[in-house]
């Protein structure tokens, strides 16, 4: 387990850069990891990917399937790697603060 | 060596080409560095590596930590994240991930592309390999994070060369070597094999499906990619019009000229070639006939098995009328228990732009990717909502080849409008001629 401070804050992480604890998650999180992630510029539409992501989890206790994001965020895939260039897994999950997506990847 | 590696010593003797002594090779060679080679990743690497495989040799359990995600900007897959759960004793592999490179088809290579993929390996990478994955891909075994990009960048500006896929998504395409060196060959696989490739790489490496879907071809029903069990969609060559038969060569094989399956048992003395019992017997369909030193076929009882044509490669040939066949729904066992391929288009012809192919592929993805739930596999979606529904996605008439036998059971659907009346009725009319 590693430990990344920023801005003050200190978050548990494993070694992908997921948050460990998805009540760490706060604002300083959303820009570390927009930093990891290649996003230049945060906008409006970063942040309702990651308000469906998160209303999602907390829901339903997994994250949405890929078509279910799209539909919910009205963006397409494509949009969605303009948005976060690593997918929506490695890059949108992350800065929800969700777990790391598993299985065969 | 860094590390003492008794049990892996052991699997330096015997005949097969020992993988210890391969990556104890890899190991000396990254250890003298005769070429003088900036390493970017442990220079021990590998030795490494020989290390945590001893300890999983000696307590009988793996050291790579749960999963790991990583990969390159713009793709969703491509690279398995991988990380030893033992980093102090072991840290050249610390981080080992894997990259998937798309291999060409019937990975055909020259020496040239292989050199130049080695020296970037050697470089940014272990320099240990997996030639191939089951899958088809190049696969290069172990790297860092940081490496990634660089590599990906190499790849795609000096080699003009792709990632493969991992997640879900369209995996790696592969072929047999097809036309290319096979006579049984019905279709250019590695045409096509390319084409589908090159038209869906969005797919590939972008996660959008339910979960992973794979594509193999086959030139023929020998299947020589296995397309029929490994993968979601298969297209199996075939032909539709005669067998060519070149009775002259008949008469070779029968007079011992030519050896029987290309003298394939030739390592033990099976006795004289018997054309009676080695193939008009064997024959599934008992359709052959070999009377007066003439071999005849009756070619619409033909089920195409390949048999007589293995058999006799000389004198036996494919028709000249000839497509593919697409099968659908390959899995292996989890969730729901394994599944071979099911036919779903007994023939179909493979012309430039495939754009039949690609209408049935896509239909079977608009159906799948709508209906499909979390990590369900073609197969699975068949199975449970049922083969009827894959034929009205894909706008195909049922017809008896799509099964093996008919159903024994009498639980039979039908639709509303295929039912005089319908399904809405009333109880009272019913009264009125049965009391209660």
């Amino acid at each position: 387990m590693a430990q990344v401070d920023f801005q003050g804050k200190t978050f548990d992480v494993d070694e992908d850069g997921f948050i460990l604890d998805y009540n760490q998650f706060c604002e300083e999180w959303i820009q570390y990891v927009k930093e990891q992630e290649g996003i230049d510029e945060l906008t409006d539409e970063h942040k309702l990917v990651v308000k469906v992501l998160q209303e999602y989890y907390e829901k339903n206790g997994i994250a949405p399937m890929v078509r279910v994001l799209s539909k919910l965020t009205k963006f397409k895939l494509k949009h969605i790697y303009e948005l976060f260039p690593s997918g929506p897994g490695k890059g949108a999950c992350k800065m929800a603060g969700l777990p790391k997506p598993t299985g065969c990847v | 060596m860094k590390h003492e590696t008794p049990l892996l010593d052991q699997l330096e003797s015997g005949p097969w080409p020992s993988f210890v002594s391969d990556m104890k090779a890899q190991a000396e060679v990254r250890a003298n560095n005769a070429e003088n080679i900036e390493f970017q990743i442990p220079q021990d690497a590998v030795e490494d590596l020989l290390g945590v495989l001893e300890l999983s040799y000696e307590d009988g359990t793996t050291h790579w930590k749960h999963g790991g995600i990583v990969g390159v900007f713009g793709y969703g897959g491509g690279v398995i994240g991988r990380y030893c759960d033992q980093p102090d004793s072991f840290p050249g592999v610390a981080h080992f991930h894997t990259m998937r490179v798309n291999q060409p088809a019937g990975k055909f290579y020259t020496s040239e592309y292989l050199r130049d993929l080695c020296d970037l390996w050697d470089l940014r990478g272990s320099g240990v390999t997996n030639m191939h994955g089951s899958t088809g891909d190049i696969i290069l075994l172990g790297t860092t994070t940081p490496q990634l990009e660089e590599i990906f960048y190499e790849l795609t500006h000096k080699f003009d060369q792709d990632l493969g896929g991992s997640g879900s998504n369209l995996r790696t395409p592969a072929d047999c070597i097809g036309q290319a060196r096979c006579e049984y060959a019905c279709y250019d696989t590695q045409a096509l094999c390319h084409e589908l490739t090159v038209e869906y790489q969005d797919e590939l490496h972008r996660p959008a499906f339910p979960y992973k879907f794979k594509f193999k071809f086959d030139g023929c029903p020998n299947c020589c990619v296995a397309s029929i069990a490994r993968s979601d969609l298969s297209f199996v060559g075939t032909w539709k019009d005669d067998i060519k038969v070149d009775q002259e060569a008949v008469a070779s094989y029968v007079g011992g000229e030519f050896p029987p399956n290309a003298g394939a048992h030739a390592g033990r003395d099976w006795g004289a070639f018997d054309i009676q019992k080695e193939v008009v017997a064997l024959c599934p369909s008992q359709c052959m006939k070999y009377e007066d030193g003439k071999l005849e076929i009756n070619n619409r009882e033909c089920v195409r098995c390949m048999h007589c044509i293995n058999v006799m490669p000389r004198a036996l040939r494919i028709g000249d009328e000839r497509g593919l066949s697409m099968l659908a729904g390959a899995k292996a066992p989890i969730l729901d228990g394994a599944q071979m391929g099911s036919l779903l288009v007994p023939f179909i012809k493979v012309e430039e732009p495939y754009d039949e192919i690609k209408e049935v592929i896509e239909n079977v993805w608009d159906w799948w990717m709508e209906e499909g739930k979390n990590r369900e596999r073609l197969g699975e979606l068949i199975k449970r909502q049922g083969f009827q529904k894959l034929l009205e996605a894909t706008n195909i008439e049922p017809m008896a080849q799509h099964v093996q036998e008919p159903r024994s059971n009498p639980y039979i659907f039908w639709k509303e409008d295929e039912v005089e009346g319908g399904w809405d009725r009333d109880i009272n009319e019913f009264r009125k001629h049965h009391q209660r």
